[in-house]
Protein backbone atom coordinates (compact mmCIF):
# COMPACT_ATOMS: atom_id res chain seq x y z
CA UNK A 1 0.00 0.00 0.00
CA UNK A 2 1.71 3.39 -0.76
CA UNK A 3 -0.17 6.71 -1.20
CA UNK A 4 0.62 9.59 -3.50
CA UNK A 5 0.62 13.39 -2.83
CA UNK A 6 -0.01 15.56 -5.49
CA UNK A 7 2.70 18.81 -4.24
CA UNK A 8 1.63 22.25 -4.19
CA UNK A 9 4.13 24.57 -5.86
CA UNK A 10 5.24 27.38 -7.73
CA UNK A 11 7.26 25.92 -10.05
CA UNK A 12 9.99 27.14 -8.65
CA UNK A 13 9.46 26.88 -4.90
CA UNK A 14 7.64 23.82 -2.92
CA UNK A 15 4.63 25.05 -1.22
CA UNK A 16 4.51 24.50 2.58
CA UNK A 17 0.63 23.20 2.59
CA UNK A 18 2.43 19.88 1.10
CA UNK A 19 4.39 19.21 4.11
CA UNK A 20 1.03 19.43 5.93
CA UNK A 21 -0.35 16.93 3.28
CA UNK A 22 2.31 14.55 3.77
CA UNK A 23 1.65 14.66 7.59
CA UNK A 24 -1.87 13.30 6.99
CA UNK A 25 -0.29 10.53 4.31
CA UNK A 26 1.78 9.73 7.47
CA UNK A 27 -0.91 9.31 9.46
CA UNK A 28 -2.73 6.86 7.04
CA UNK A 29 0.44 4.39 6.99
CA UNK A 30 2.70 3.52 4.21
CA UNK A 31 5.01 4.56 1.65
CA UNK A 32 4.52 8.58 0.93
CA UNK A 33 5.39 9.07 -2.83
CA UNK A 34 5.67 12.71 -4.02
CA UNK A 35 4.52 13.46 -7.64
CA UNK A 36 5.96 17.16 -8.29
CA UNK A 37 3.94 18.20 -12.36
CA UNK A 38 5.08 21.36 -13.19
CA UNK A 39 7.41 22.81 -15.86
CA UNK A 40 11.18 23.32 -14.94
CA UNK A 41 10.42 22.12 -11.34
CA UNK A 42 13.91 20.93 -10.69
CA UNK A 43 14.27 22.61 -7.25
CA UNK A 44 10.75 21.59 -6.74
CA UNK A 45 11.62 17.77 -7.13
CA UNK A 46 15.06 18.53 -4.77
CA UNK A 47 12.71 20.03 -1.88
CA UNK A 48 10.10 17.22 -2.18
CA UNK A 49 13.11 14.90 -1.69
CA UNK A 50 14.08 16.36 1.28
CA UNK A 51 10.93 16.10 3.24
CA UNK A 52 10.64 13.65 6.06
CA UNK A 53 8.78 10.60 5.40
CA UNK A 54 8.65 10.87 1.54
CA UNK A 55 10.62 7.35 -0.19
CA UNK A 56 10.38 8.70 -3.66
CA UNK A 57 9.56 11.74 -5.59
CA UNK A 58 8.27 11.35 -9.66
CA UNK A 59 8.92 14.63 -11.54
CA UNK A 60 6.16 15.07 -14.68
CA UNK A 61 8.00 18.27 -16.15
CA UNK A 62 6.25 19.50 -19.31
CA UNK A 63 5.51 22.73 -20.53
CA UNK A 64 1.97 21.93 -20.71
CA UNK A 65 1.83 21.21 -16.62
CA UNK A 66 3.35 24.58 -16.12
CA UNK A 67 0.06 26.34 -14.67
CA UNK A 68 -2.05 23.56 -13.53
CA UNK A 69 -4.23 23.13 -15.84
CA UNK A 70 -6.74 20.72 -14.70
CA UNK A 71 -7.64 19.35 -18.19
CA UNK A 72 -3.79 17.82 -18.55
CA UNK A 73 -2.29 17.28 -14.84
CA UNK A 74 -5.83 15.26 -13.51
CA UNK A 75 -5.33 12.55 -16.57
CA UNK A 76 -1.65 12.12 -15.17
CA UNK A 77 -2.81 12.19 -11.57
CA UNK A 78 -5.56 9.60 -12.26
CA UNK A 79 -3.01 7.32 -14.56
CA UNK A 80 0.00 7.30 -12.00
CA UNK A 81 -2.55 6.90 -9.48
CA UNK A 82 -4.31 4.11 -10.44
CA UNK A 83 -1.72 2.69 -8.43
CA UNK A 84 -1.52 3.80 -5.36
CA UNK A 85 -4.27 3.16 -2.33
CA UNK A 86 -4.16 7.18 -1.66
CA UNK A 87 -4.55 9.80 -3.81
CA UNK A 88 -4.00 12.80 -1.58
CA UNK A 89 -3.97 16.61 -2.33
CA UNK A 90 -3.83 19.73 -0.30
CA UNK A 91 -7.14 21.45 -0.40
CA UNK A 92 -6.07 24.62 -1.42
CA UNK A 93 -7.83 26.28 -4.46
CA UNK A 94 -5.53 24.12 -6.90
CA UNK A 95 -5.91 20.93 -5.22
CA UNK A 96 -9.93 21.69 -4.84
CA UNK A 97 -9.75 22.20 -9.06
CA UNK A 98 -8.12 19.34 -9.32
CA UNK A 99 -8.21 16.21 -7.63
CA UNK A 100 -12.17 16.14 -8.02
CA UNK A 101 -11.38 15.27 -11.82
CA UNK A 102 -8.75 12.79 -10.98
CA UNK A 103 -11.46 11.23 -8.72
CA UNK A 104 -14.08 10.88 -11.71
CA UNK A 105 -11.56 9.51 -13.61
CA UNK A 106 -11.29 7.06 -11.57
CA UNK A 107 -14.29 6.44 -11.12
CA UNK A 108 -14.58 6.99 -7.15
CA UNK A 109 -15.88 9.52 -4.51
CA UNK A 110 -13.25 12.24 -3.25
CA UNK A 111 -13.39 12.90 0.64
CA UNK A 112 -12.89 16.88 0.51
CA UNK A 113 -10.98 18.55 3.12
CA UNK A 114 -10.53 16.17 5.92
CA UNK A 115 -8.88 17.35 9.19
CA UNK A 116 -8.48 13.91 10.99
CA UNK A 117 -7.33 10.63 9.47
CA UNK A 118 -8.94 7.83 12.11
CA UNK A 119 -7.85 4.59 10.12
CA UNK A 120 -6.89 4.12 6.34
CA UNK A 121 -10.62 4.25 5.43
CA UNK A 122 -12.19 6.47 7.51
CA UNK A 123 -11.57 9.85 7.82
CA UNK A 124 -13.03 12.99 9.53
CA UNK A 125 -14.73 16.22 7.87
CA UNK A 126 -16.53 19.91 8.68
CA UNK A 127 -19.80 20.12 6.68
CA UNK A 128 -22.64 22.99 7.14
CA UNK A 129 -19.80 25.36 7.07
CA UNK A 130 -17.79 23.61 9.86
CA UNK A 131 -20.84 23.49 12.28
CA UNK A 132 -21.09 19.58 12.31
CA UNK A 133 -18.48 16.86 11.37
CA UNK A 134 -18.84 14.13 9.62
CA UNK A 135 -17.06 10.97 9.83
CA UNK A 136 -16.83 9.30 7.14
CA UNK A 137 -15.81 5.77 5.15
CA UNK A 138 -14.51 4.91 2.16
CA UNK A 139 -14.48 1.48 0.29
CA UNK A 140 -13.21 2.84 -2.82
CA UNK A 141 -10.35 0.96 -4.46
CA UNK A 142 -7.95 4.21 -4.67
CA UNK A 143 -8.94 7.10 -2.05
CA UNK A 144 -8.87 10.53 -3.10
CA UNK A 145 -8.74 12.98 -0.92
CA UNK A 146 -7.69 16.92 -0.09
CA UNK A 147 -6.43 17.47 3.11
CA UNK A 148 -6.93 20.84 4.65
CA UNK A 149 -3.51 22.12 5.87
CA UNK A 150 -4.64 23.43 9.28
CA UNK A 151 -5.98 19.97 10.06
CA UNK A 152 -2.53 18.40 10.48
CA UNK A 153 0.99 19.86 11.72
CA UNK A 154 3.81 19.85 9.21
CA UNK A 155 6.22 17.49 8.80
CA UNK A 156 9.89 18.51 8.66
CA UNK A 157 11.62 20.56 5.34
CA UNK A 158 14.40 18.58 5.66
CA UNK A 159 15.62 15.04 6.96
CA UNK A 160 14.57 13.10 4.28
CA UNK A 161 16.67 11.50 1.38
CA UNK A 162 13.64 10.16 -1.13
CA UNK A 163 14.65 8.80 -4.76
CA UNK A 164 13.57 11.20 -7.61
CA UNK A 165 11.99 9.58 -10.64
CA UNK A 166 10.81 11.35 -13.88
CA UNK A 167 7.72 10.00 -15.44
CA UNK A 168 6.66 11.00 -18.66
CA UNK A 169 2.75 10.26 -18.67
CA UNK A 170 0.24 12.80 -20.60
CA UNK A 171 0.61 16.08 -22.13
CA UNK A 172 -1.45 19.09 -23.23
CA UNK A 173 -5.12 17.75 -23.21
CA UNK A 174 -5.49 21.04 -26.21
CA UNK A 175 -8.94 21.94 -24.47
CA UNK A 176 -7.80 25.01 -22.20
CA UNK A 177 -4.84 27.15 -21.98
CA UNK A 178 -3.33 29.61 -19.51
CA UNK A 179 -3.54 33.14 -20.77
CA UNK A 180 -2.70 35.38 -17.32
CA UNK A 181 -3.00 35.91 -14.13
CA UNK A 182 -2.58 38.83 -11.59
CA UNK A 183 -1.21 38.41 -7.77
CA UNK A 184 -1.43 39.92 -4.73
CA UNK A 185 1.88 41.09 -3.71
CA UNK A 186 2.62 40.95 -0.31
CA UNK A 187 5.58 41.26 2.36
CA UNK A 188 3.86 39.08 4.98
CA UNK A 189 3.28 35.69 5.59
CA UNK A 190 0.91 33.57 3.62
CA UNK A 191 -2.48 33.55 5.34
CA UNK A 192 -2.66 30.13 6.06
CA UNK A 193 0.56 29.19 7.62
CA UNK A 194 1.03 32.40 9.88
CA UNK A 195 1.05 32.05 13.49
CA UNK A 196 -0.46 35.54 14.12
CA UNK A 197 -3.17 36.73 11.88
CA UNK A 198 -4.80 40.25 11.84
CA UNK A 199 -8.31 40.39 10.16
CA UNK A 200 -10.61 43.68 9.75
CA UNK A 201 -14.33 43.87 8.38
CA UNK A 202 -16.18 46.32 7.39
CA UNK A 203 -15.98 48.33 11.04
CA UNK A 204 -12.85 49.58 9.45
CA UNK A 205 -14.97 51.26 7.16
CA UNK A 206 -12.60 52.18 4.57
CA UNK A 207 -9.32 50.70 2.71
CA UNK A 208 -7.14 53.15 4.02
CA UNK A 209 -8.19 52.26 7.43
CA UNK A 210 -6.13 48.83 7.03
CA UNK A 211 -3.08 50.89 7.66
CA UNK A 212 -3.65 50.35 11.41
CA UNK A 213 -4.26 46.78 10.64
CA UNK A 214 -0.82 46.62 8.68
CA UNK A 215 0.91 48.52 11.63
CA UNK A 216 -0.29 46.16 14.00
CA UNK A 217 0.48 42.87 12.06
CA UNK A 218 3.96 43.94 11.13
CA UNK A 219 4.40 44.75 14.99
CA UNK A 220 3.43 40.80 15.06
CA UNK A 221 4.97 39.46 12.19
CA UNK A 222 1.16 38.68 11.17
CA UNK A 223 -0.98 38.03 8.21
CA UNK A 224 -3.71 40.42 7.48
CA UNK A 225 -6.64 39.07 6.47
CA UNK A 226 -10.45 40.17 6.06
CA UNK A 227 -14.19 39.29 6.24
CA UNK A 228 -16.53 38.90 3.30
CA UNK A 229 -18.10 42.20 4.19
CA UNK A 230 -14.40 44.10 3.94
CA UNK A 231 -13.41 42.46 0.23
CA UNK A 232 -17.12 42.74 -0.99
CA UNK A 233 -17.24 46.50 0.18
CA UNK A 234 -13.51 46.94 -1.45
CA UNK A 235 -11.26 47.98 0.92
CA UNK A 236 -8.80 44.94 0.07
CA UNK A 237 -8.74 42.15 -2.92
CA UNK A 238 -10.65 38.58 -1.97
CA UNK A 239 -7.71 36.56 -1.79
CA UNK A 240 -7.48 38.19 1.75
CA UNK A 241 -10.77 36.88 2.54
CA UNK A 242 -11.42 33.99 5.85
CA UNK A 243 -14.57 32.47 5.50
CA UNK A 244 -16.27 29.33 4.20
CA UNK A 245 -15.85 30.79 0.88
CA UNK A 246 -12.42 32.16 1.44
CA UNK A 247 -9.28 30.68 3.34
CA UNK A 248 -9.60 28.40 6.42
CA UNK A 249 -6.87 29.67 8.89
CA UNK A 250 -5.97 27.96 12.20
CA UNK A 251 -3.54 30.53 13.60
CA UNK A 252 -2.25 30.75 16.92
CA UNK A 253 -3.73 34.30 17.67
CA UNK A 254 -6.49 35.64 15.55
CA UNK A 255 -6.96 38.93 16.19
CA UNK A 256 -10.78 39.83 14.32
CA UNK A 257 -11.13 43.59 14.21
CA UNK A 258 -14.53 45.17 13.12
CA UNK A 259 -15.87 41.65 12.31
CA UNK A 260 -19.19 40.51 13.49
CA UNK A 261 -18.52 37.07 13.00
CA UNK A 262 -21.27 35.63 10.55
CA UNK A 263 -20.78 31.52 10.84
CA UNK A 264 -19.48 31.73 7.32
CA UNK A 265 -16.65 33.88 8.78
CA UNK A 266 -16.59 31.71 11.69
CA UNK A 267 -15.77 28.22 9.57
CA UNK A 268 -12.65 29.84 8.70
CA UNK A 269 -10.94 31.09 11.49
CA UNK A 270 -12.71 29.07 14.79
CA UNK A 271 -9.88 26.66 14.74
CA UNK A 272 -7.67 29.51 16.16
CA UNK A 273 -5.93 28.57 19.38
CA UNK A 274 -6.56 31.98 20.66
CA UNK A 275 -9.05 34.37 19.54
CA UNK A 276 -9.25 38.39 20.15
CA UNK A 277 -12.36 40.17 18.82
CA UNK A 278 -12.47 44.23 19.35
CA UNK A 279 -15.89 45.18 18.57
CA UNK A 280 -17.72 48.51 19.26
CA UNK A 281 -21.26 46.23 19.44
CA UNK A 282 -21.03 43.93 22.51
CA UNK A 283 -23.88 41.44 21.33
CA UNK A 284 -21.44 40.81 18.52
CA UNK A 285 -21.37 36.84 17.86
CA UNK A 286 -17.70 37.11 17.17
CA UNK A 287 -17.71 37.60 21.44
CA UNK A 288 -19.03 34.17 21.63
CA UNK A 289 -16.61 32.37 20.32
CA UNK A 290 -13.51 35.17 21.66
CA UNK A 291 -10.76 34.23 24.41
CA UNK A 292 -10.79 37.75 24.96
CA UNK A 293 -13.04 40.41 23.44
CA UNK A 294 -12.91 43.53 23.75
CA UNK A 295 -15.81 46.28 23.80
CA UNK A 296 -14.80 49.95 22.00
CA UNK A 297 -14.25 51.76 19.01
CA UNK A 298 -11.12 50.27 17.00
CA UNK A 299 -9.11 53.22 15.98
CA UNK A 300 -8.11 53.94 19.51
CA UNK A 301 -7.91 50.32 20.72
CA UNK A 302 -5.73 49.23 17.32
CA UNK A 303 -2.96 52.07 17.62
CA UNK A 304 -3.10 51.62 21.26
CA UNK A 305 -2.46 47.60 21.00
CA UNK A 306 0.14 48.75 18.68
CA UNK A 307 1.86 50.78 21.16
CA UNK A 308 1.68 48.46 23.96
CA UNK A 309 3.45 45.51 22.07
CA UNK B 1 -26.51 28.84 -27.35
CA UNK B 2 -27.67 26.82 -24.87
CA UNK B 3 -26.43 27.33 -21.48
CA UNK B 4 -27.33 24.24 -18.99
CA UNK B 5 -27.37 26.05 -14.74
CA UNK B 6 -27.33 22.91 -12.09
CA UNK B 7 -29.03 24.48 -9.19
CA UNK B 8 -29.10 22.11 -5.34
CA UNK B 9 -31.84 22.61 -2.80
CA UNK B 10 -29.83 23.49 0.51
CA UNK B 11 -30.54 24.92 3.89
CA UNK B 12 -30.54 28.29 4.41
CA UNK B 13 -27.15 29.95 5.03
CA UNK B 14 -28.67 32.04 7.66
CA UNK B 15 -30.17 29.00 9.62
CA UNK B 16 -27.52 27.11 12.11
CA UNK B 17 -27.94 24.18 11.83
CA UNK B 18 -28.41 21.45 14.70
CA UNK B 19 -26.28 18.26 15.13
CA UNK B 20 -29.81 15.03 15.19
CA UNK B 21 -29.22 13.72 19.11
CA UNK B 22 -28.70 10.04 17.52
CA UNK B 23 -25.64 11.60 15.39
CA UNK B 24 -27.00 9.92 12.36
CA UNK B 25 -26.66 13.86 10.42
CA UNK B 26 -27.90 17.17 10.86
CA UNK B 27 -32.08 18.31 11.99
CA UNK B 28 -33.33 19.55 8.64
CA UNK B 29 -37.07 18.95 10.07
CA UNK B 30 -39.04 21.96 9.31
CA UNK B 31 -35.81 24.16 8.56
CA UNK B 32 -36.00 26.69 6.04
CA UNK B 33 -34.51 25.73 2.69
CA UNK B 34 -33.33 27.31 0.10
CA UNK B 35 -31.14 27.69 -3.51
CA UNK B 36 -27.52 27.28 -2.84
CA UNK B 37 -25.70 31.09 -2.69
CA UNK B 38 -23.44 30.09 -5.48
CA UNK B 39 -26.07 28.17 -7.57
CA UNK B 40 -28.01 31.89 -7.05
CA UNK B 41 -24.55 33.38 -8.75
CA UNK B 42 -24.73 30.49 -11.31
CA UNK B 43 -28.30 31.36 -12.57
CA UNK B 44 -27.84 35.09 -12.62
CA UNK B 45 -24.58 34.97 -14.81
CA UNK B 46 -26.70 32.72 -17.13
CA UNK B 47 -29.50 35.13 -17.43
CA UNK B 48 -26.78 38.25 -18.38
CA UNK B 49 -25.55 35.91 -20.93
CA UNK B 50 -29.15 35.58 -22.43
CA UNK B 51 -29.36 39.42 -21.91
CA UNK B 52 -26.39 40.14 -23.80
CA UNK B 53 -27.83 37.78 -26.73
CA UNK B 54 -24.78 35.34 -25.96
CA UNK B 55 -27.17 32.68 -24.67
CA UNK B 56 -30.40 31.99 -26.47
CA UNK B 57 -31.87 29.43 -24.04
CA UNK B 58 -31.52 28.85 -20.07
CA UNK B 59 -32.36 25.37 -19.04
CA UNK B 60 -31.83 24.98 -15.45
CA UNK B 61 -31.39 21.32 -13.96
CA UNK B 62 -31.93 19.91 -10.06
CA UNK B 63 -31.09 16.85 -8.41
CA UNK B 64 -32.87 16.12 -5.39
CA UNK B 65 -36.43 15.52 -3.79
CA UNK B 66 -39.75 16.40 -5.41
CA UNK B 67 -39.37 19.78 -2.90
CA UNK B 68 -36.55 21.44 -5.32
CA UNK B 69 -39.23 22.11 -7.74
CA UNK B 70 -39.58 25.22 -5.45
CA UNK B 71 -35.85 26.28 -6.27
CA UNK B 72 -35.92 25.60 -9.57
CA UNK B 73 -39.78 27.63 -10.15
CA UNK B 74 -37.06 30.28 -8.45
CA UNK B 75 -34.97 29.51 -11.57
CA UNK B 76 -37.65 30.36 -13.79
CA UNK B 77 -39.04 33.20 -11.95
CA UNK B 78 -35.14 34.59 -12.02
CA UNK B 79 -35.37 33.79 -16.02
CA UNK B 80 -34.21 30.72 -16.95
CA UNK B 81 -36.80 28.98 -20.15
CA UNK B 82 -37.57 25.42 -18.48
CA UNK B 83 -36.37 23.27 -16.01
CA UNK B 84 -35.39 19.40 -15.04
CA UNK B 85 -35.69 17.60 -12.41
CA UNK B 86 -33.59 14.26 -11.54
CA UNK B 87 -35.87 13.33 -8.37
CA UNK B 88 -34.31 11.11 -6.13
CA UNK B 89 -34.69 11.33 -1.85
CA UNK B 90 -31.52 9.56 -1.36
CA UNK B 91 -28.85 11.57 -0.56
CA UNK B 92 -26.40 11.19 -3.17
CA UNK B 93 -22.81 12.34 -3.32
CA UNK B 94 -20.95 14.41 -5.94
CA UNK B 95 -19.76 11.77 -8.14
CA UNK B 96 -23.49 10.15 -8.34
CA UNK B 97 -24.71 13.80 -8.78
CA UNK B 98 -22.28 14.54 -11.79
CA UNK B 99 -22.64 11.44 -13.68
CA UNK B 100 -26.97 12.47 -13.48
CA UNK B 101 -25.94 15.61 -14.70
CA UNK B 102 -23.90 14.23 -17.72
CA UNK B 103 -26.85 12.26 -18.89
CA UNK B 104 -28.66 15.34 -19.09
CA UNK B 105 -25.72 17.30 -20.60
CA UNK B 106 -25.64 14.43 -22.75
CA UNK B 107 -29.25 14.98 -23.97
CA UNK B 108 -29.69 18.72 -23.98
CA UNK B 109 -26.09 19.01 -25.64
CA UNK B 110 -25.09 22.90 -23.62
CA UNK B 111 -22.44 24.77 -24.98
CA UNK B 112 -22.32 26.11 -21.64
CA UNK B 113 -22.81 24.15 -18.38
CA UNK B 114 -22.70 27.14 -14.80
CA UNK B 115 -22.67 25.47 -11.31
CA UNK B 116 -21.92 26.81 -8.17
CA UNK B 117 -18.53 25.69 -6.95
CA UNK B 118 -19.76 24.34 -3.88
CA UNK B 119 -22.90 23.79 -2.02
CA UNK B 120 -23.13 25.38 1.44
CA UNK B 121 -24.17 21.50 3.09
CA UNK B 122 -21.55 19.22 2.17
CA UNK B 123 -18.91 21.73 1.39
CA UNK B 124 -17.49 19.79 -1.29
CA UNK B 125 -16.46 21.54 -4.06
CA UNK B 126 -16.51 18.98 -6.59
CA UNK B 127 -19.16 18.08 -8.53
CA UNK B 128 -18.68 20.54 -11.74
CA UNK B 129 -15.30 19.74 -11.38
CA UNK B 130 -16.63 15.91 -12.03
CA UNK B 131 -19.28 16.87 -14.42
CA UNK B 132 -16.33 18.17 -16.52
CA UNK B 133 -14.18 15.40 -16.29
CA UNK B 134 -17.01 12.74 -17.54
CA UNK B 135 -18.13 14.96 -20.13
CA UNK B 136 -14.64 15.86 -21.49
CA UNK B 137 -15.06 19.05 -21.46
CA UNK B 138 -12.60 21.71 -19.90
CA UNK B 139 -13.23 23.21 -16.79
CA UNK B 140 -12.88 27.07 -15.28
CA UNK B 141 -13.56 26.82 -11.23
CA UNK B 142 -13.74 29.74 -8.94
CA UNK B 143 -14.79 31.81 -11.81
CA UNK B 144 -15.30 35.64 -11.53
CA UNK B 145 -15.47 36.38 -14.50
CA UNK B 146 -16.92 34.62 -17.69
CA UNK B 147 -16.62 36.11 -20.91
CA UNK B 148 -17.52 34.23 -24.26
CA UNK B 149 -15.77 34.75 -27.09
CA UNK B 150 -16.54 32.51 -30.41
CA UNK B 151 -15.80 29.07 -29.86
CA UNK B 152 -13.87 30.04 -26.72
CA UNK B 153 -14.83 31.07 -22.99
CA UNK B 154 -12.73 33.14 -21.27
CA UNK B 155 -12.54 32.28 -17.37
CA UNK B 156 -10.51 34.84 -14.78
CA UNK B 157 -10.23 32.51 -11.75
CA UNK B 158 -9.89 33.24 -7.95
CA UNK B 159 -6.98 31.31 -6.81
CA UNK B 160 -4.81 31.73 -3.35
CA UNK B 161 -2.38 34.26 -4.57
CA UNK B 162 -5.09 36.26 -6.34
CA UNK B 163 -6.36 35.94 -9.83
CA UNK B 164 -5.64 33.29 -13.40
CA UNK B 165 -7.69 33.88 -16.68
CA UNK B 166 -7.56 30.69 -18.98
CA UNK B 167 -9.54 30.49 -22.12
CA UNK B 168 -11.41 27.28 -22.43
CA UNK B 169 -12.81 25.91 -25.82
CA UNK B 170 -16.84 25.67 -25.89
CA UNK B 171 -18.39 23.17 -24.38
CA UNK B 172 -17.15 23.84 -21.51
CA UNK B 173 -17.86 23.84 -17.29
CA UNK B 174 -17.95 26.87 -15.15
CA UNK B 175 -18.37 27.07 -11.42
CA UNK B 176 -19.07 30.50 -9.67
CA UNK B 177 -17.19 32.03 -6.97
CA UNK B 178 -19.08 34.73 -4.77
CA UNK B 179 -17.84 37.65 -6.67
CA UNK B 180 -19.07 36.77 -10.43
CA UNK B 181 -22.12 38.71 -9.76
CA UNK B 182 -24.53 39.84 -7.67
CA UNK B 183 -27.93 37.61 -7.84
CA UNK B 184 -30.98 39.66 -8.51
CA UNK B 185 -34.60 38.91 -6.90
CA UNK B 186 -37.35 37.41 -8.42
CA UNK B 187 -40.53 39.72 -9.39
CA UNK B 188 -43.94 39.23 -8.23
CA UNK B 189 -44.85 38.97 -12.33
CA UNK B 190 -42.02 36.87 -12.84
CA UNK B 191 -42.28 34.49 -9.95
CA UNK B 192 -46.28 34.12 -11.25
CA UNK B 193 -45.74 33.77 -14.53
CA UNK B 194 -42.95 30.97 -13.42
CA UNK B 195 -45.77 29.28 -12.80
CA UNK B 196 -46.27 28.22 -16.63
CA UNK B 197 -42.82 27.28 -17.54
CA UNK B 198 -41.94 23.80 -18.83
CA UNK B 199 -40.83 21.43 -16.02
CA UNK B 200 -39.83 18.04 -16.18
CA UNK B 201 -39.34 15.52 -13.61
CA UNK B 202 -36.74 12.10 -14.69
CA UNK B 203 -35.67 9.72 -12.88
CA UNK B 204 -31.98 8.53 -12.15
CA UNK B 205 -33.27 5.05 -13.77
CA UNK B 206 -34.85 6.64 -16.35
CA UNK B 207 -31.69 8.05 -17.40
CA UNK B 208 -29.76 4.97 -16.60
CA UNK B 209 -27.64 6.27 -14.40
CA UNK B 210 -26.60 4.11 -11.28
CA UNK B 211 -26.17 6.01 -8.09
CA UNK B 212 -23.81 3.44 -5.87
CA UNK B 213 -21.48 5.11 -3.74
CA UNK B 214 -18.24 4.19 -2.30
CA UNK B 215 -18.23 6.77 0.65
CA UNK B 216 -20.50 6.34 3.96
CA UNK B 217 -20.82 8.70 6.65
CA UNK B 218 -20.51 6.82 9.83
CA UNK B 219 -21.51 9.53 12.27
CA UNK B 220 -22.26 13.46 12.11
CA UNK B 221 -21.13 15.33 15.51
CA UNK B 222 -21.19 18.72 16.50
CA UNK B 223 -17.41 20.38 16.60
CA UNK B 224 -15.97 20.75 19.92
CA UNK B 225 -17.23 23.96 21.57
CA UNK B 226 -14.95 26.50 22.31
CA UNK B 227 -15.20 27.52 26.40
CA UNK B 228 -16.46 30.78 27.19
CA UNK B 229 -14.16 33.76 27.04
CA UNK B 230 -13.80 36.71 29.11
CA UNK B 231 -14.58 40.59 28.06
CA UNK B 232 -11.42 42.79 29.21
CA UNK B 233 -11.38 46.16 30.28
CA UNK B 234 -8.80 47.80 28.69
CA UNK B 235 -5.88 47.05 26.09
CA UNK B 236 -3.25 46.82 28.69
CA UNK B 237 -5.31 44.17 30.12
CA UNK B 238 -5.56 42.32 26.97
CA UNK B 239 -1.91 42.36 26.35
CA UNK B 240 -1.02 41.30 29.52
CA UNK B 241 -3.41 38.00 29.01
CA UNK B 242 -2.12 37.29 25.82
CA UNK B 243 1.52 37.54 26.70
CA UNK B 244 1.15 36.03 30.24
CA UNK B 245 -1.38 33.75 30.12
CA UNK B 246 -2.47 32.52 26.56
CA UNK B 247 1.37 33.16 25.96
CA UNK B 248 1.07 33.41 22.55
CA UNK B 249 3.07 37.24 21.67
Amino acid sequence: MAILVVAEHTNAALAPATLNTVAAAQKIGGEIHVLVAGHSVGAVAAAAAKVAGVSKVLVADQAAFAHQLPENVAPLVAELGKGYSHVLACATANGKNILPRVAAQLDVDQISEITAVLGADTFQRPIYAGNAIATVQSSAAVKVITVRGTGFDAVAAEGGSAAIESVSVGGDAGKSSFVGEELAKSDRPELTAAKIVVSGGRGMQNGDNFKYLYALADKLGAAVGASRAAVDAGFVPNDMQVGQTGKIVAPQLYIAVGISGAIQHLAGMKDSKVIVAINKDEEAPIFQVADYGLVGDLFEIVPELEKLI
Amino acid sequence: MKVLVAVKRVVDYNVKVRVKADNSGVDLANVKMSMNPFCEIAVEEAVRLKEKGVASEIVVVSVGPNAAQEQLRTALALGADRAILVESNDELNSLAVAKLLKAVVDKEQPQLVILGKQAIDSDNNQTGQMLAALSGYAQGTFASKVEVAGDKVNVTREIDGGLQTVSLALPAIVTTDLRLNEPRYASLPNIMKAKKKPLDVVTPDALGVSTASTVKTLKVEAPAARSAGVKVKSVAELVDKLKNEAKVI
